[in-house]
């Protein structure tokens, strides 16, 4: 309620359609989860959490839920559609800027957002890499 | 995006009441510049001082119009006063100010502004529901107070502060009393005299009048630093040419919202208890925020935990129905309404919240189409949310 910086809504179609329609919202079963973390703060504004199911080498399986603004939902959504089908070295490849782009942008003041999707996977991974290594 | 709008964001702006606007339009030929002295001038000014009068009147001081200074709006009229603290604390030994921790923006920063300006300032605390905590009040106030500013009704919030008994403490205690009334003023009865008032802010646009416009309630006698210098305008208090158009506006919606207020008021709030019956009926584990009688009307603040404020304004937007929302995410900033912090609710409950102001043109209808509308989204935003409800 307090004045934005600057323009707060001002969302691409493909951010509005993402955040309409996110894609993989959901948990996956544990004995389909192969990766899992959990970012964000929700006392910040928000908070997602990521499971990934990986087979051969590649993310097969992936589902995320989030507590979170739109840009948020939007960028955890796109996330998931970029990082599923992909060679787990791949995807953790993928940048906040493939997101953002892949997105058709987002406002400058919720690039913040897109970091959470990004460092999900990267902590996923992570998590995978040490299940792997058990 | 549906085709259906419902506005519930009166208490961002109004549209203008369409006499206002007839009003407006129907002078635009007056163009004279109301310091002229010939016929036009003469015409034009008359004008103006119908306006003011009939904007001293809806204060409820119609006897004693030269006590309203037009100005810009609110954020100028509350600038004022707080520019005319600056000179008067330099000068003189009263410097404390005391103000609350809900204030408007423009109200806090100009606080912060002085307070960088090493004037000693104290944001009191209010209580659960945004009243302010009376005793800090009677702690705060002391033979170096200067200003007490406390606004009579919060926006966001609604809750409606005991402003007779809270200017009495400050006139007591010898300090200027200013009141940011801006969402008060054609919402709720409002009488300076009655409030003990020095200065009282008020906004023309957030009573179906035009944008660009407000004022300053100025009681006789009391000191004014002009923010803007030039011309005599305004006794020397506002320099400027005279905005006719906006002026004369602001009159006319000053005289309809004394006019309609009872009934108004009346409308209104049975409109508002029953989206708030609808929403908590419908919806589990909703917050009401603010004062449950102490509120203005026309405004209704929620919160619904596990889902995010933005993320609810743009589900709503997406159906046609505009709010507002004190997530930080809305903000610009990280932090979420101070006004809900102050009440202690918690960031997260600050996040997620709603504001639904209901304004003139606001129907039953309206009110039954968001109670259909919010549920699912509440409950899709939940779902795919990582926070319990």
């Amino acid at each position: 309620m307090q004045n934005a910086s600057g323009p707060v809504l001002y969302y691409t179609d493909e951010v509005i359609d993402h955040f309409s329609q996110p894609r993989n919202v959901g948990e996956l079963p544990r004995e389909d989860t192969d990766g899992y973390a959990c970012i964000g703060d929700p006392g910040c504004g928000d908070e997602m959490k990521l499971w990934i199911g990986v087979r051969d080498g590649i993310i097969g399986k992936i589902a995320f839920k989030s507590y979170g603004c739109p840009g948020a939902i939007a960028t955890s959504s796109m996330l998931t559609e970029l990082a599923k089908g992909k060679a787990i070295e791949e995807a953790a490849a993928i940048s906040d800027d493939d997101v953002i782009n892949a997105l058709g942008g987002i406002p400058e003041n919720k690039k913040h957002c897109s970091l959470l999707g990004v460092q999900a996977l990267q902590a996923a991974l992570a998590d995978y890499r040490a299940r792997s290594a058990r | 995006m549906s085709s259906r709008r419902v506005y519930m964001d009166y208490n961002a702006t109004t549209p203008l009441h369409p006499s206002v606007q007839e009003a407006m339009v129907r002078d635009l030929e007056i163009f004279a510049n109301a310091s002229s002295m010939h016929e036009d001038g003469r015409k034009a000014r008359g004008r103006v001082e119908e306006a003011r009068k009939a904007v001293a009147e809806l204060i409820g001081c119609g006897d004693n119009p030269e006590q309203i200074v037009f100005t810009s709006g609110g954020s100028e009229s509350n600038n004022t006063v707080f520019a005319t603290m600056f000179h008067l604390g330099r000068k003189g030994p009263r410097r404390g100010i005391i103000t609350s921790a809900i204030e408007h923006p423009c109200v806090l920063n100009a606080a912060k502004w002085l307070e960088s300006e090493g004037f000693p300032v104290t944001f009191l605390k209010v209580d659960e529901y945004g009243k302010l905590d009376m005793s800090q009040l009677k702690a705060s106030l002391g033979p170096d107070t200067l200003l007490v500013s406390i606004m009579a009704a919060n926006n966001e919030i609604g809750t409606i502060q005991d402003m007779a008994e809270i200017g009495a403490l400050a006139k007591a205690s010898g300090a200027y009393f200013h009141s940011d009334a801006t969402q008060a003023v054609g919402k709720i009865p409002v009488c300076a005299d009655d409030w003990k008032a020095d200065y009282l802010t008020m906004s023309c646009h957030k009573l179906y009048g035009p944008k660009g416009v407000g004022a300053l309630y100025l009681r006789k006698g009391a000191p004014l630093e002009p923010l803007i210098r030039g011309g005599h305008q305004e006794h020397g208090h506002r320099a400027g040419t005279y905005n006719n158009i906006g002026i004369l506006g602001f009159g006319q919606a000053a005289r309809l919202a004394k006019e309609e207020l009872p009934e108004y008021a009346r409308r209104v709030f049975a409109l508002r208890n029953k989206l708030r019956d609808g929403l908590v009926a419908a919806i589990p584990k909703v917050r009401v925020n603010g004062h449950p009688v102490n509120v203005l009307p026309n405004t209704l603040n929620l919160s619904f935990p596990g889902a995010e404020g933005e993320a609810i304004l743009l589900y709503l937007d997406l159906a046609g129905i505009e709010v507002s929302t004190g997530s930080a995410c809305a903000s610009g900033s990280l932090e979420p309404s101070h006004v809900l912090l102050a009440t202690g609710v918690g960031p997260e409950l600050a996040h997620g919240s709603i504001r639904f102001s209901l304004g003139r043109a606001t129907s039953e209808e309206d009110v039954d189409y968001i109670i259909e509308q919010l549920p699912p989204i509440i409950k899709r935003l939940r779902a795919m949310s990582t926070v319990e409800a």
